[in-house]
């Protein structure tokens, strides 16, 4: 049985890597044609430095995953303390509110807020994206500070209050630290939902401002080039190193908790 | 706004002091809440609202246009039948991306767990949940470099058959399935193997001392166990896939035409709005549909995971 099972993980495996792999192999092969024998080269790399379109496209894509890191952390942060620290009426429908976000497929928020967006005269572009980024944040935010909120205990911020402490301080020397943790993860997983969305971006994207998945599918659909695999590439690697700070980071977290 | 957190904290201790700066707590549980719920609203249930007002108007209100009230946008479904084969075609590769998720997902789940284990496992379910931490696009272009004709099957297949014909797959529906399986597979295994970890094997041992069958222990043990998994995992791969529309351009080319495309159509190419939402709310309406004919099924789910 085992070997029959590590026979099928390690087909799920090939399957899974094997097209990725294949796709990076393309990305230092010289031919503009994808052609064999394979002739090792990083001409597509050196390609990408003088394409200002997909710099400038990167470049939007890291400044609205940031703010869309920090914004939905904030304001996530915020809502999760109330909704798991207090008790109010319509808790539960607030907490049901979270979930359209990140239930209702994309095309149709992606489409709505285009139409309401142009509608209302709030347009497209930077500040149309990151609302949108932001509001499919904010559920992730929530449910992850939420589950590092049930692990710090509501006394020990009431214990440093009756020896003196103001709630104010008591919050933030208390409960804070403690928290800091599940707020990085939360950050970090933000900004990767936000690096990582295509079809809001995609209908909210101007002629002038775009982010870099945007690019790349407009990119594939003119056709394929040696040097989507190259930026494709580079986009890998990023998101392998950022995956290994979150596990490092939820690592910490873990044995904070566990202190 | 961390002013008001602290008022409500202070009430929350209970102490002395609290009398001194009283401040109804409903007002710091406002504060806490509403710079949230106001993004949502701007951001999310304002658009779904004016969206559902365009599906009911004969053009896009913008400019001189004087839009009047009509069904007719619903009714392009019944006077252009082809939009119900689009529908079906939608559904279709949502049934089949999740159906195939869920029999490869539960399956590597359990050979997850069989096969190994410790540093291993975590090791073997790490590199599982890498690749969906990759661009969506990026992995659906990569199946391009597979399938194409003169692609990495091809040459594979050609390294042992010199001059063998291309097998062409891109452009073809199982070429998107295939690409739609690999983009949400990880996501299926994840929520799998959560829930198989909590099976004590304690009870399959008693079973099988017991005199169980394999297939008896995976009917009556490890599939209802199971369950709040593979219904998580389904609800994540089907409500992407049903609207997906990268994909299908992508892998499909002009076999692609699913509701998604169309709507994007409607949106980036014909520019008739209206319509388009009305296509949107059709969708949101099928998955709604969708989710009440297996609520059954799904509510089970949600039992089982308050047992657990």
């Amino acid at each position: 049985m085992t070997h029959v099972a590590r026979a099928f993980l390690l087909g799920v495996l090939l399957f899974l890597y094997a097209p990725i792999i294949v796709m990076v192999a393309m990305a230092f092969n010289a031919s503009p044609l994808y052609a064999m024998p394979f002739e090792f080269s990083t001409r597509w790399f050196g390609a990408l430095a003088g394409d200002a379109v997909l710099i400038d496209s990167t470049r939007n894509s890291l400044v609205i995953a940031v703010l869309t890191a920090v914004i939905a952390t904030i304001l996530g942060t915020a809502a999760s303390l109330a909704l798991e620290r207090k008790r109010f009426m319509g808790r539960a429908i607030l907490r049901i509110l979270l979930l359209p976000p990140i239930a209702i497929p994309w095309i149709i928020s992606g489409t709505a807020m285009l139409l309401f967006f142009f509608w209302t005269g709030i347009g497209r572009g930077f500040h149309a994206m990151l609302i949108g980024h932001v509001a499919l944040a904010i559920p992730y935010v929530v449910l992850v500070v939420g589950t590092g909120l049930k692990n710090v205990r509501v006394d020990l911020e009431e214990a440093a209050q009756s020896l003196g402490s103001t709630p104010l301080h008591a919050f933030f020397a208390v409960t804070l630290p403690l928290l800091a943790p599940s707020i990085a993860a939360a950050a970090l997983f933000a900004f990767a939902v936000s690096l990582d969305q295509f079809v809001i971006s995609y209908f909210l994207a101007t002629p002038g401002y775009s982010t870099l998945p945007v690019q790349i599918y407009t990119a594939i659909r003119k056709g394929f080039t040696p040097e989507i695999n190259a930026i494709s590439a580079l986009l890998l690697g990023f998101s392998m190193l950022a995956i290994l700070a979150f596990v490092c980071l939820s690592k910490a977290g873990g044995t904070l908790e566990r202190r | 706004m961390q002013g008001e957190l602290a008022g409500g904290g202070l009430r929350q201790a209970r102490s002395g002091r609290s009398l001194k700066r009283a401040m109804p707590v409903w007002v710091g549980t406002l504060a806490l809440l509403l710079p949230t719920y106001l993004w949502l609203t701007l951001a999310i249930f304002l658009p779904l609202l004016g969206m559902l007002v365009f599906s009911f108007l004969t053009k896009a209100p913008f400019g001189n246009a004087k839009p009047a009230f009509t069904f007719d946008q619903y009714l392009a479904f019944v006077r252009q039948p082809y939009l119900i084969d689009v529908a079906w075609t939608s559904l279709r590769l949502a049934l089949v991306t999740t159906g195939l998720c869920m029999i490869l997902g539960l399956a590597a789940a359990m050979a997850l767990k069989q096969a190994a284990s410790g540093r291993a496992r975590t090791i073997l379910f790490m590199l599982i949940i890498l690749p969906f931490w990759t661009n969506g696009l990026i992995r659906i272009f990569s199946w391009t470099m597979v399938l194409r004709e003169g692609g990495f099957i091809d040459m594979v297949i050609r390294a042992f058959w010199p001059g063998a014909p291309s097998i062409g797959l891109l452009y073809s529906e199982p070429a998107i399935i295939i690409g739609l399986v690999h983009g949400y597979l990880p996501y299926m295994i994840l929520t799998c193997f959560i829930s198989l970890l909590a099976i004590d094997d304690d009870l399959i041992d008693a079973a099988r001392s017991l005199g169980a069958r394999n297939y008896v222990i995976f009917g009556k043990i490890i599939l209802p166990l199971a369950l709040p998994g593979l219904i998580s995992g389904a609800v994540l791969t089907f409500v992407p896939v049903i609207g997906c529309f990268m994909e299908p351009r992508i892998l499909g080319g002009r076999v692609g035409v699913t509701m998604g495309t169309v709507i994007e159509d409607q949106f980036t190419s014909a520019f008739n709005w209206p319509r388009g939402a009305a296509f949107s709310f059709s969708m949101l309406a099928l998955v709604l549909v969708v989710f009440a004919l297996f609520s059954s099924v799904l509510r089970q789910g949600g039992i089982a995971r308050e047992d657990g």
